[in-house]
């Protein structure tokens, strides 16, 4: 039987176990369209722990703490690997860092974030569900409602 | 606690021992005629329109002894122009020792504090805070109940959208407040609010019906309907007179019920219990002054 298969990169990270849904915003989020190295990108597998899954492979690149944290935001329960010479050489935990800057935006209309030159800082207050609340307007939102920028 | 130098953006800032202490100033503010901030200038930044709370500043700032600059309408300002808060408060703070800034942008005031070297005091910021007002409502209950703490405390009205119920609700927690939010159902308060209370351990009820509750309130804190605030007029009309407060309500309250109003009132407290002992809506604004007086002295770090 012919199956889709993901190819196993040499060097790089592979982020797996990202709700389907949510896998090209963390595409959008890593800025991995501007990557020059071979990113790719399956969305709707079939997983055993979750119905359906995306899986981000990047070759080349080894995501750092602050882009880790990113995913965190966006999918807590995804998992990321460091990949060296096709072996999975770091497992990195996944957290949602406790001050949110600049990457997503206040949903609030009013909030002079949206209104003026000012970056947005988010402070988390839950993390089943991801839940924030705006440093500026004060009002909470979850993560996952929220526009990345 | 030193408050020099300090912001004052959200009463979410402040614990319980820091309101305390802004209390106990403003009550050595009253009546207090001495030229503490003589040197000082405050400039008041009023990007919307305001009467109480803008006067009321610049009374508290000559009442001290210092000289007030500023504007209360931002088409005369570099607002109009386009220049950003931040610069403009960058500018500003080069000609002031303190800013007081009211603004419709939520968190606005935050930027402002950001952007500023000297403090910053939130006038209010859009449907966010107005942190002096829920001091001067916090004094105004402790004066007139002798106390804050274990009180039973009535908010009437609009508590969706309300912003001084949702921050005195807030500062009352840290006194185990027991509180009825008594509203129509399209305008309760919202469920952050709830759930922070619920957390704290606050006891709360909400009700749609005044009379149910009103005999077992020490204190009620009433809000105005506003129409715009429902789609349909005819929901509007259902409960807009469900929320007056005229003296009729008030048979077999306790004698000791104190109602407050954050003002201005348009029909929803009848002019017939202005002149009763219940009404303390008045005192309640010029409150403002000592208040306002005790901020502006405690964050440019002057002994009293």
């Amino acid at each position: 039987m012919k199956e889709l298969r993901v190819s196993a990169i040499k060097d790089g990270t592979v982020i797996d176990h990202i709700p389907s849904d949510v896998t090209f915003k963390v595409v959008r989020v890593l800025h991995l369209s501007k990557m020059e190295k071979t990113v790719m990108v399956a969305q709707n597998l079939k997983s055993k722990k979750m119905r359906t899954k995306g899986i981000v492979k990047v070759s080349g690149k080894e995501l750092t703490e602050d882009e880790a944290n990113k995913i965190a935001l966006l999918a807590p329960s995804a998992t990321v690997n460091i990949i060296k010479n096709y072996n999975v050489s770091k497992k990195m935990d996944l957290k949602v860092p406790e001050l949110i800057k600049g990457i997503m935006k206040c949903s609030n209309p009013k909030c002079v974030t949206n209104n003026d030159s000012v970056p947005t800082v988010f402070t988390l207050k839950s993390t089943k569900p991801v839940k924030v609340q705006c440093r500026y307007c004060e009002r909470y939102m979850q993560a996952a409602d929220l526009k990345i920028l | 606690m030193d408050f020099k130098g300090m912001d004052i953006i959200s009463i979410r800032d402040f614990s319980k021992q820091e309101i305390l202490q802004i209390l106990k100033t403003a009550t050595k503010m009253e009546g207090l005629r001495k030229p503490l901030l003589k040197d000082k200038v405050l400039a008041t930044l009023f990007f919307e329109p305001s009467t109480r709370t803008r006067l009321s500043f610049e009374a508290a700032m000559s009442r001290l002894g210092g000289k007030v600059i500023g504007f209360a309408d931002p088409n005369v300002s570099s607002a109009s122009k386009g220049e950003s808060l931040p610069d403009s408060i960058k500018i500003v703070q080069g000609y002031a020792d303190v800013i007081v800034i009211r603004h419709p942008l939520e968190g606005s005031a935050r930027v402002a504090a950001e952007s500023s070297d000297v403090p910053v005091i939130n006038g209010g910021d859009g449907a966010n805070q107005h942190p002096t007002q829920t001091f001067l409502d916090l004094y105004t209950i402790q004066k007139v109940k002798k106390k804050l703490n274990g009180l039973k405390i009535g908010f009437l009205g609009d508590l969706k959208y309300g912003r001084t119920v949702h921050s005195l609700a807030h500062a009352l927690s840290h006194f185990g407040a027991e509180m009825y939010f008594i509203s129509p159902e399209s305008l309760r308060m919202p469920s952050d609010d709830l759930k922070e209370l619920k957390a704290k351990k606050i006891k709360y009820h909400e009700v749609k019906d005044l009379m149910k509750v009103i005999k077992k309130l020490d204190v009620l804190y009433a809000t105005r309907i506003q129409a715009e605030r429902f789609p349909d007029p005819i929901d509007y009309n259902r409960v807009k007179d469900s929320y007056i407060l005229d003296k009729s309500l008030l048979k077999g309250v306790k004698k000791d019920l104190k109602i407050l109003h954050p003002l201005p009132r348009v029909n929803e407290i009848n002019y017939d219990i202005d002149d009763t002992p219940y009404a303390v809506y008045f005192e309640q604004a010029r409150n403002g002054v000592p208040v306002r007086m005790a901020l502006l002295a405690l964050v440019l770090g002057v002994k009293i």
